[in-house]
């Protein structure tokens, strides 16, 4: 199974086996057992919402460390649009870029640089129609992963091009290549990441056969760090490449908004929204859309969870930082290029099935509706599944037991205390009558 | 081996926020049974048609759906006003539908062709004043 590769990691001594976890998971990839929250690893779509909500913060996102610069001759950075609207009181990017140059990087590439030549690619495609209608971005690595595995019949509508934060790190790589004449490993494409979705989305990505980013630190990591830097330097160069849509993508409908060529699309954030709209796709129910962009975290990427700044806030100074910057710097000549499409198609994983044939999939069925019916129904989340019918479902997938049911358990340990209760009565009864034989 | 899936849905009568209940359930528990994605697609467009032609028209109305290994069965009765000319009811563009429903985007005309498009087989029997029963079928290939 190694194409579900996660980023998503529980410290054991933390997990606490309550069930915050697996109430929220959208896709009812995690269980308690042994006292201890489970990730079932080809339902995880690396979303991060377990991470939000675990009280113990047992749930944690895996990423690379800042040490990880030094393992390469010439690093650069790939700060996301996102990025830029963690920090106050800021005019321009410049300062961010600057100091992360002064933090130790030899480079820095923004991703809101590429994101345009995402943006113009994506028009062309709308153009040529080259993708069925209604055409869905591929940015989000949650939702692309959520689709593979959940709606079959959606894949031939994601848009088959690059996230920008991967073509950054083409472009990128292939620039310092030319400037420095290193080799390719010698360069480390480091991204600044603001979510475990991202993380993964390079380990084991999805549409290329090979990521380009090297590593991915933490935004809420290096944050702190560049602060100190910034505030050493207070003013910076003009050096921003990128314009009004590049930074749109930071935030959920940016990306929509900078296609520019259609006003007929949809965008949702917050992967409840997404998983609703993806439902409704599947049912054909919005016939005349041209795109659709869908976003897992509540914002767009500004609600990543591992960015240190209120989503709300941070699109409020996005608003700020975009106001006097043109509407694009970057564009692509006519065509598609080539390195910019996917170079592996999209496949439909299915892991809802519940047995290896249709045959064995009936009568496991068959068996879940019995068990389920037996269970209690309130849905209590203490056997550690998050309802009673996915208790069901683990019973007849041979993963769980009945006797996890701590309800069904109160009730045969009450009936037991009760009949045990009527013997020790009886057994008392016989025993005050030995001492004391009645007289006859 | 003829398993057979029942699944039965009460609909209530014109209420919009529950209508797409019954199709989603249904949908969900026939991805469970490994059946073709495009077949599964098929059953909850035809059903979600239903589900909505029960709540604006019909006052609610109660579903059944029977899973066997070679096709999906649907049959919708309500007790609802019933259809006074079928053929027309068939057409495209034909409703009858408030315009409070049309306001909020349904009653385009194209519920009950769109549940025969969808569908392998499609019945419909019709008595003013009675009700209503569709049966609906979708093959499993």
């Amino acid at each position: 199974m190694g194409e579900f590769i996660h980023s998503v990691i529980l410290n054991k001594d933390l997990c606490m086996g309550c069930i915050n976890c697996i109430k929220r998971c959208p896709t009812e990839a995690i269980r308690v057992r042994d006292g201890k929250a489970h990730i079932i690893a080809e339902r995880c779509i690396d979303c991060g919402e377990c991470i939000r909500i675990c009280p113990h913060h047992a749930k944690q996102p895996s990423y690379d460390p800042l040490s990880v610069l030094e393992n390469y001759a010439y690093t650069i950075a790939l700060p996301p649009p996102s990025f830029y609207a963690q920090f106050n009181n800021l005019e321009e990017p410049d300062l961010i870029l600057a100091a992360l140059l002064d933090f130790g990087f030899d480079e820095v590439y923004e991703v809101a640089q590429a994101a345009e030549l995402v943006s113009d690619a994506t028009r062309h495609v709308l153009q040529t129609e080259q993708v069925q209608k209604p055409v869905i971005s591929s940015a989000c690595p949650a939702v692309t992963r959520l689709i593979r595995v959940r709606y079959p019949d959606l894949i031939n509508h994601v848009l088959p091009i690059l996230a920008p934060v991967e073509y950054a790190a083409r472009i990128a790589r292939q620039e310092a290549m030319n400037k420095t004449g290193l080799p390719a490993e010698k360069i480390g494409c480091i991204f600044l990441t603001p979510c475990p979705a991202k993380v993964t989305a390079f380990r084991a990505p999805i549409g290329s056969k090979k990521s380009e980013v090297d590593a991915a630190v933490a935004v809420k990591e290096i944050y702190p760090r560049l602060l100190g830097y910034m505030k050493k330097r207070q003013t910076a160069e003009n050096i921003g490449r990128a314009g009004r849509i590049g930074l749109g993508w930071a935030e959920s409908g940016g990306e929509s908004a900078g296609l520019i060529s259609t006003d007929s699309y949809l965008a949702a954030d917050g992967i409840e929204n997404v998983i609703r709209v993806l439902e409704d796709l599947e049912d054909e129910k919005y016939s005349d859309l041209d795109f659709v962009e869908l976003d897992a975290c509540a914002g767009g990427c500004v609600g990543g969870v591992l960015q240190v700044e209120n989503p709300y806030i941070a699109k409020a100074k996005l608003k700020k930082l975009r106001r006097y910057m043109p509407v694009s710097k970057n564009h692509l000549e006519n065509h598609i290029p080539h390195n910019m499409l996917w170079d592996s198609d999209l496949e439909y994983a299915p892991v809802m099935e519940l047995g290896e044939t249709r045959a064995e999939s009936f009568s496991m069925y068959t068996r879940l509706e019995e068990i389920r019916d037996s269970l209690p129904g309130l849905d209590c989340g203490s056997c550690g599944a998050p309802t009673c019918e996915a208790l069901a479902e683990d019973i007849v997938r041979g993963n769980a037991d009945i006797d996890d049911c701590v309800v069904l358990m109160r009730q045969r340990m009450e009936a037991v205390l009760k009949a045990l209760g009527k013997d020790a009565e009886k057994n008392a009864k016989d025993a005050a009558q030995a001492q004391n034989p009645l007289p006859l | 081996m003829a398993e057979v899936i029942t699944l039965e849905y009460t609909v209530p009568g014109d209420d919009f926020t529950r209508a797409g209940e019954a199709s989603a359930d249904m949908k969900s528990r026939l991805k469970k049974l490994g059946l073709p994605a495009d077949v599964v697609r098929r059953a909850a467009i035809a059903l979600y048609e239903g589900e909505i032609n029960l709540a604006i028209h019909a006052h609610g109305g109660c579903i059944c759906v029977t899973v066997s290994e070679g096709v999906i069965k649907m049959v919708l009765a309500d007790k609802g006003p019933g259809i006074e000319n079928i053929a027309l009811a068939m057409s495209e563009g034909y409703s009858t539908a408030p315009d409070e429903v049309r306001s909020l985007g349904f009653g385009a005309g194209m519920g009950l062709p769109n549940m025969k498009k969808y569908s392998d087989v499609f019945d419909i029997e019709s008595t003013v004043g009675v009700g209503t029963t569709i049966q609906m079928e979708v093959n499993i290939s």
